[in-house]
């Protein structure tokens, strides 16, 4: 199975040599294919046409926040062949302010994905027929996935009964969030409740 | 029940009177009584509180995972219709709303307007603890933590989500909250 996996990204990466960085099969049995953020439409029409791989639905469009990496995000796309029952995975890396180009020529239904990577992660799409915000509210400034957009945000909403309307206000917490994971083998004591048993002693 | 003024004490008798100056005396105080009105707007507001807490019509406001709950209990099981509780999908035909489910920020303004489109007499259950304080989102950024920053809000029901049993009881709860507080004079 992997080696078939294998012998697909090979056969891909050598198929468009410019375009394919590279591409690996992990452990799980998903092969994943970084791409040039500049060829993402020639690859993945390359993906969709070809006999070989036949990879006829985008399945999704997301994106990644590595904020330690000069290119900070990732989008990725995943395809589904369902002619050859077979995934792959394709990355692009992207720069913080930096673009990608759309795939929705390729893809029509990468519009609101894509859509949805531009609100939470700020990378924009050329060529997108309609990039505007979908998740979050009307007025939001940010972009909410990013790693060092805090969990709580920064305004709140309440109605105010002087301007008869909703009002937006700086977030002010009665109690901060606090994490707690005592079953957690990292955070915890250790012990997990089926531990006794598998250890034989239950 | 009644008003009692200084000099006159609440008209009983125990003994059927005979006519004469007796009977008359004491079908006066009656008639003053009456006259008072304290008898009759009592009355009044009892029988405007059945009829209000006898055919609550809930306006939904299913936002989320709350609103299959509020469905359960509107179902055979715990059947809201034997107690008049019949679902409106307008706002200006319901005297009660339901928040069942997480309120977003982006959802407040179209909360308040409806809310706004109620005629009065009118009450709000909130239900399910995202709609109490925020609940399972308190800490998002996308959440109101809870619905009666935006609306004002008459019975809690906690739960996540609450059994549809717990929502039959907070609107017996508001039943009895009507009964106690409810005036024709609203």
């Amino acid at each position: 199975m992997t080696t078939a996996l294998k012998d697909l990204g090979e056969a891909i990466a050598s198929a468009l040599p410019g375009d394919v960085t590279g591409y690996e099969v992990n452990r799980c049995g998903e092969l994943s294919v970084t791409v040039r953020a500049s060829s993402i439409q020639k690859v993945l029409t390359y993906l969709r046409d070809s006999s070989l791989c036949q990879f006829k639905q985008l399945i999704d469009v997301c994106g990644v926040d590595w904020p330690a990496r000069e290119a900070r995000f990732d989008v990725v796309y995943h395809l589904l062949s369902l002619k050859l029952n077979q995934r792959v995975r394709v990355k692009v890396a992207v720069e913080d302010g930096g673009s990608v180009p759309t795939v929705t020529n390729v893809f029509s239904s990468a519009g609101w994905f894509e859509r949805e990577v531009w609100d939470m992660f700020g990378v924009s799409f050329n060529g997108h027929p309609d990039l505007r915000r979908i998740l979050t509210d009307y007025g939001f400034e940010g972009h909410p996935l990013r790693k060092d957009f805090p969990l709580t945000g920064y305004v709140e909403i309440r109605y105010d009964d002087a301007k008869k309307r909703c009002v937006y206000e700086p977030v002010s917490l009665t109690q901060d969030f606090r994490t707690f994971d005592f079953l957690s083998p990292w955070e915890g004591e250790g012990l997990l409740p089926g531990d006794e048993k598998a250890q034989g002693n239950g | 029940m009644g008003v009692n003024t200084p000099e006159l004490e609440v008209a009983t008798n125990a003994v059927a009177l005979p006519p004469g100056p007796q009977q008359d005396q004491f079908l006066k105080l009656v008639a003053d009584e009456i006259e008072d009105k304290g008898f009759v707007l009592a009355s009044v507001d009892k029988l405007v509180n059945w009829a209000r807490t006898g055919s609550l019509w809930p306006m939904t406001f299913g936002l989320a995972c709350c609103a299959v709950e509020m469905m359960h209990s509107a179902c055979s099981r715990y059947d809201f219709d034997r107690f008049g509780i019949v679902f409106r999908p307008s706002p200006r035909q319901s005297d009660v709303m339901i928040v069942a489910g997480t309120l977003t920020n982006k959802m407040a303004p179209a909360l308040r307007r409806v809310y706004d489109q109620m005629a009065e007499p009118r009450w709000v259950i909130s239900m399910g603890s995202c709609a109490n304080g925020g609940g399972y989102y308190h800490y998002s950024y996308s959440v109101v933590r809870g619905c009666d920053r935006v609306v004002p809000v008459d019975v809690y029901v906690p739960g996540c989500p609450p059994t549809a049993e717990a929502l039959l009881y907070g609107f017996l709860q508001l039943q009895k909250k009507i009964k106690r507080t409810g005036s024709i004079l609203r």
